[in-house]
């Protein structure tokens, strides 16, 4: 994990002080709301429908114990007892009062987190592969990049005032599991034939309107030149991003109407004037930098397997809900004699992504105890304990178990990815967490979800996407029509290797018929497949959105016909 | 009647006199007159006879590096922010300033609150001109909201990656 050395802490501290004055400023009249808007923003303060949302940047998804029991703290004091994990790996508040956000951010710098450029037109807090470091199909491990482009992309000041957001998402392996390709650019962490290590860079990605996926821009920019490639997209971007539609602002409406070829060879021209330059010469990382930075991101001092293998599968004969959570929620590991285990947030009727402070302080200690002191949050809205020893696996189940954090349905079903929506957010059109939690129940047992295998439901509250909707399997999009909530499905989205945007099924479904709708899909599914092995979207890719279609809307064709 | 700015850090009174196009006139005989680029592209001989300074306001639209050519000898040059949040001004001060090596005077104009000053100083900016509501000295005092910085703009500061060279990880 990064440790923070005393320009990092500098740097954070003096930002809480100046948002301090900036609150200050505010209260007193000095700032207009719209100057003071675009301001809080940058810190990760939303203006929500209750109450301030506040966003805190978990960067690349890695947090350690003492950052988890300080959560557990600030969302006693400063919030109703609980946290939410975001798509982004982020943690949200939704009851922090204006005044006391500086104290807040202040506390929370004394232990490396932050608000900073969560939020507003600016670059946003990277993701990345949750399973960085421990993955069997990882080339490259990501994080030391991560957080050189962190600091970089951090308080830029060419770079803080962009047409719209910002994001950049990193994978060093073989299966993208950090949606790479929905960001606005993607870096894929790639090993030459000759060995040499580079990037391989993907821009113009996005979700909400019109949502696009990345495309590659340059298929090998080498390890020195990450900030030098960067500079080029955020300084392209920063010019030619439209300013005069918010809607039209972000990088991928760029490419769009430019087409890839000339939107490339921009990219391409500035980043060669930059090598060319004086500039180019800063930038330039030199192999002891990374070196360095590799060098905050060391292997746990793994056990031998002898010492800490089990025979997990032994063990779980004995116990049939260890042994589900086990097939469901546990995945291998690249050193003999550990274990990846996935977390869910996803309980029975618990709001998808909701962390509550004793469950925070429950993972601190676990974590401590069982997987080196740190966690991991996930693309999905789980969180991942990486390097559990097989020995103690049965421990961990029972002590995650005890605080609902051990619900056996990671990646099925029920493991539902969904945004606040119209419950909290300012800018939804209609409510996700009860839709997520109506579809939930439909197969809340086990033995139904086991059968239905592998889907991804997503479920968004408006057309912003934080849900990511776009690339469910089965994606929902909450939208209003005369005030009364409605919800349009697409099918075939993913946000994986086999990336795609979902395409819209037909005319959208009202509150009361959502559930059923997706019922109808997952048994349209379960006719459809051409065995028990065959999962929902291969499914989906071989007989198409016909079938699927005629099955949702039976009754109409009926009454059609009738 | 005298406009207040932040020059290299102090605030003093403002030499320059800035010509909105459409006005005939050009500011009084002699003085230092900053005008649009379209002016300068129309009128340049005349107003290098009529004044004793010429400086040149570039849209935040232009490129810089084609526009450059044209005024690369002049003694001032400002940028414009028709909105705070609008930064594409930044980039054209870099480029001007690391690139293009201008080593003039660099004026950011427009909608200048004091929460853009401490951005537009790391991007080489060396003359300020605020909004008329905006609190003079804490504008000054915002160019020092930091004393630290991660990246290289066009200012002081080393980037982090160089300053940590020699140290071994924490």
């Amino acid at each position: 994990m990064y440790r923070y050395d005393q320009i990092d802490r500098a740097l954070v501290t003096q930002r809480v002080e100046q948002f301090r004055d900036q609150t200050r400023r505010y209260l007193a009249g000095q700032l207009s709301e719209d100057e003071f808007r675009h301001l809080r923003l940058r810190n990760g303060l939303y203006q929500q429908r209750h109450a301030p949302m506040l966003r805190i940047s978990v960067p690349y998804g890695l947090l350690e114990s003492v950052q988890l029991r300080k959560m557990a703290h600030i969302v006693r004091k400063y919030d109703k007892g609980y946290g939410h994990f975001t798509t982004r790996q982020n943690i949200q508040l939704n009851w922090p009062k204006l005044e006391q956000v500086p104290d807040l951010l202040g506390e929370l710098a004394e232990v490396q987190l932050h608000g900073i450029q969560a939020c507003g037109n600016d670059t946003r807090n990277i993701t990345a592969d949750y399973l960085a470091g421990v993955a069997a199909d990882e080339h490259i491990d990501p994080r030391p990049y991560c957080e050189l482009l962190r600091q970089f992309i951090a308080l830029h000041p060419e770079f803080y005032w962009l047409p719209r957001k910002f994001k950049f998402a990193f994978t060093g392996a073989t299966v993208d599991r950090a949606a790479s390709r929905t960001n606005d650019t993607a870096v894929h962490l790639v090993r030459r034939a000759d060995g040499a290590i580079g990037y391989r860079f993907f821009v113009g990605g996005g979700l909400g309107r019109q949502p696009l996926l990345a495309q590659e821009m340059n298929p090998f920019v080498p390890e020195s030149d990450l900030l030098r490639y960067a500079t080029a997209v955020l300084r392209t971007f920063n010019r030619f991003g439209r300013r005069d539609n918010i809607h039209k602002a972000r990088i991928k409406i760029v490419l769009r109407e430019w087409g890839i070829e000339r939107f490339r060879a921009a990219i391409e021209e500035e980043y060669a004037k930059i090598k060319a330059s004086v500039e180019g010469e800063e930038l330039l990382l030199l192999p002891e930098d990374i070196e360095r930075m590799r060098g905050h991101f060391p292997a746990p001092a793994y056990r031998p397997a002898a010492e800490v293998g089990a025979d997990v599968a032994a063990i779980a004969a004995g116990d049939a809900g260890f042994a589900a959570w086990v097939k469901r929620n546990v995945r291998p590991h690249k050193v003999p004699g550990y274990r990846v285990v996935f977390v869910s947030l996803k309980a029975p009727d618990h709001v998808a992504g909701d962390c509550t402070a004793e469950q925070f302080e429950a993972l601190a200690d676990i974590c401590d105890a069982y997987s080196f002191g740190e966690i991991r949050s996930t693309y999905d809205q789980n969180l991942v304990l990486a390097d559990v020893a097989e020995r103690d696996l049965y421990e961990v189940w029972r002590r995650l178990d005890a605080f609902k954090l051990a619900t056996p349905n990671i990646g099925l079903v029920t493991d539902i990815v969904s945004c606040p929506g119209l419950d909290f957010c300012g800018l939804a059109n209609a409510g996700s967490i009860g839709v997520a939690q109506d579809i939930y129940r439909r197969f809340d047992t086990l033995d139904a979800q086991y059968e239905i295998g592998a889907i991804r439901i997503t479920i968004s509250g408006c057309m912003n996407g934080c849900g990511h909707h776009s690339v469910g399997h089965i994606g929902i999009l909450g939208v209003d029509k005369h005030g009364e909530e409605w919800y349009q499905v697409t099918l075939g989205g993913s946000p994986s290797n086999d990336a795609a945007i979902g395409e819209r099924i037909g005319r959208a479904l009202a509150r009361d018929e959502i559930a059923d709708g997706v019922e109808r899909l997952i048994h349209a599914y379960l006719e459809l497949r051409c065995d028990e092995d065959e999962t929902f979207i291969e499914c989906y890719r071989r007989v198409g959105m016909a079938p699927f279609k005629e099955r949702l809307y039976l009754n109409e064709s009926e009454a059609a016909a009738a | 009647m005298t406009v207040t700015i932040l020059s290299r850090g102090e605030l003093v009174d403002d030499d320059w006199t800035l010509i909105e196009d459409g006005h005939t006139q050009i500011g009084s005989a002699g003085g230092k007159v900053i005008v649009t680029l379209a002016r300068w592209r129309s009128e340049r001989e005349a107003l290098l006879a009529a004044h004793a300074a010429v400086g040149v306001l570039v849209p935040n639209t232009a490129d810089i590096e084609v526009v450059f050519a044209e005024i690369s000898d002049r003694a001032l040059i400002a940028l414009q922010f028709p909105a705070f949040i609008d930064g594409r001004a930044l980039s054209q001060a870099v480029v001007l300033r690391k690139r293009l090596g201008f080593t003039g005077e660099l004026r950011a104009v427009g909608d200048v609150i004091q929460d853009l000053v401490f951005w537009l100083g790391r991007c080489g900016f060396d003359s300020i001109v605020p909004r008329k509501d905006q609190n003079l000295e804490a504008c000054r005092a915002a160019l020092r909201e930091f004393t630290v910085a991660y990246q290289a703009a066009a200012d002081e500061h080393t980037p982090v990656w160089i300053r940590r060279r020699g140290q071994v990880a924490a």
